[in-house]
């Protein structure tokens, strides 16, 4: 069976790849430090030596639309293009390609549907930027094959917290029960507080730090039950318009397990938004 | 009210490098354009499979006419959809994260709860 040998959450921000290449005046500040935290990061990823990485993150309007929108989708295909124009308009993100994991998505979805979530899937699926940002953060070599998977976190209506729970523990057990000789580590993208297109955008901190100080606990010490008890997409406009992105980390905490306490767990606060890098190591450590 | 349709304009637009710049230096145009020949459009179909009831409300309208963000996020258009497209045609004009903060100033009115957004 695969082994689960890492478990990786992590806010995406489309800005640190341009902050970490630029140089000379255009080098912003707080890049040196972000530099400084995403490498001590990666680190953690590079310990558990994977061979396969699931990637859960969350399409932005790219590939995905209002006409025709999965709440949970899979990618199974050979290989994926990734970023968009827009992404590299905005965020000077580069274009990227990678390598599939096709059997592992095969598994994913028809066990998937056996175990009670009806996910969609697609063939050809270009990557955006939620997914990007963890490689060029965690993997910047991009060398490993990928199962991308999407959430809506979007584009309302959407699930329930608790479904995001419950598909990073179906997740998780998918990934342990698959048979192949090789060492899965999956990895998360979303966010704390934020806003996008409202009043409380780009200020100097998130636009709730409460919000981000509480979710940073609920994440770190694997509080599933009092997060799922406080967390309901209601509640979640509060701290921002755009903190339903939060599910993704809550979908994380799933695949981490209840009680599970993050092995590494360190935090950013910037400008717009925190930063927030977890990771567990299931089974009792790096092997 | 047609928020999808509003979404649909927003969406279309920003995903295209000579719209961008279409919609930036002529609205109006580009709006009326857009709804007689875009708007029933069907994604990735061919025209003759066009739907045929879509069409915007008046200040639907007038608020993409005008590039009148606020107006667009109170009538619960896809705030994300509205913040990349108008970055990439009006950030150009700014000091670095100008356009962003100038942005957040302008919906400074607005209080929760934020207009609906579900389509």
């Amino acid at each position: 069976m695969a082994q689960l040998v890492a478990v990786i959450a992590s806010t995406h921000h489309p800005f640190y790849y341009r902050a970490s290449t630029a140089t000379g005046e255009d080098r912003p500040p707080f890049a040196d430090e972000w530099v400084r935290k995403v490498e001590a990061f990666r680190e953690t990823l590079t310990k558990a030596r994977p061979d396969v990485l699931v990637m859960v993150g969350s399409d932005h309007f790219h590939q995905l639309w209002l006409d025709n929108m999965p709440q949970f989708l899979v990618g199974k295909a050979p290989f994926y293009d990734a970023n968009w124009y827009n992404e590299e308009r905005e965020f000077g993100l580069p274009r990227m390609f990678f390598t599939g994991q096709e059997d592992l998505s095969a598994y994913i979805l028809r066990e998937g549907l056996d175990a009670g979530f009806d996910l969609a899937f697609s063939n050809e699926l270009r990557i955006d930027h939620s997914i990007t940002c963890p490689i060029i953060t965690l993997r910047p070599q991009n060398d490993l094959p990928i199962v991308p998977i999407y959430t809506n976190i979007f584009a309302p209506p959407l699930p329930q917290p608790k479904r995001f729970v419950q598909l990073g523990r179906t997740i998780r057990e998918l990934v342990e029960s698959w048979p192949a000789d090789k060492r899965v580590a999956v990895i998360g993208t979303g966010h704390l507080s934020l806003e996008l297109g409202g009043p409380r955008q780009f200020g100097p901190h998130g636009p709730d730090p409460e919000f981000d100080r509480r979710a940073v606990e609920w994440i770190s010490s694997g509080d599933i039950e009092g997060c799922l008890s406080e967390v309901t997409l209601d509640s979640l406009h509060l701290p921002g318009n755009a903190t339903h992105g939060f599910m993704d980390f809550m979908l994380m905490m799933g695949v981490a397990g209840e009680g599970a306490k993050a092995d590494y767990a360190d935090t950013y606060d910037l400008f717009h938004t925190m930063e927030a890098y977890f990771t567990w190591y299931p089974n009792g450590g790096v092997a | 009210m047609s928020k999808y349709l509003l979404n649909k304009f927003l969406f279309t637009v920003d995903r295209d490098p000579e719209l961008v710049e279409r919609y930036r230096e002529d609205p109006r145009g580009t709006v009326e354009w857009w709804e007689a020949e875009h708007a029933n459009r069907l994604l990735n179909c061919h025209g003759g499979e066009a739907s045929t009831w879509l069409r915007f409300e008046d200040a639907e309208r007038e608020a993409l006419a005008a590039h009148d963000y606020p107006k667009l996020f109170e009538l619960g258009a896809h705030p994300f959809l509205t913040l990349t497209l108008f970055i990439a045609m009006f950030e150009r004009d700014h000091e670095p994260l100008g356009f962003q903060t100038e942005y957040a100033r302008r919906l400074a009115h607005m209080t929760l709860p934020y207009p609906d957004i579900a389509t």
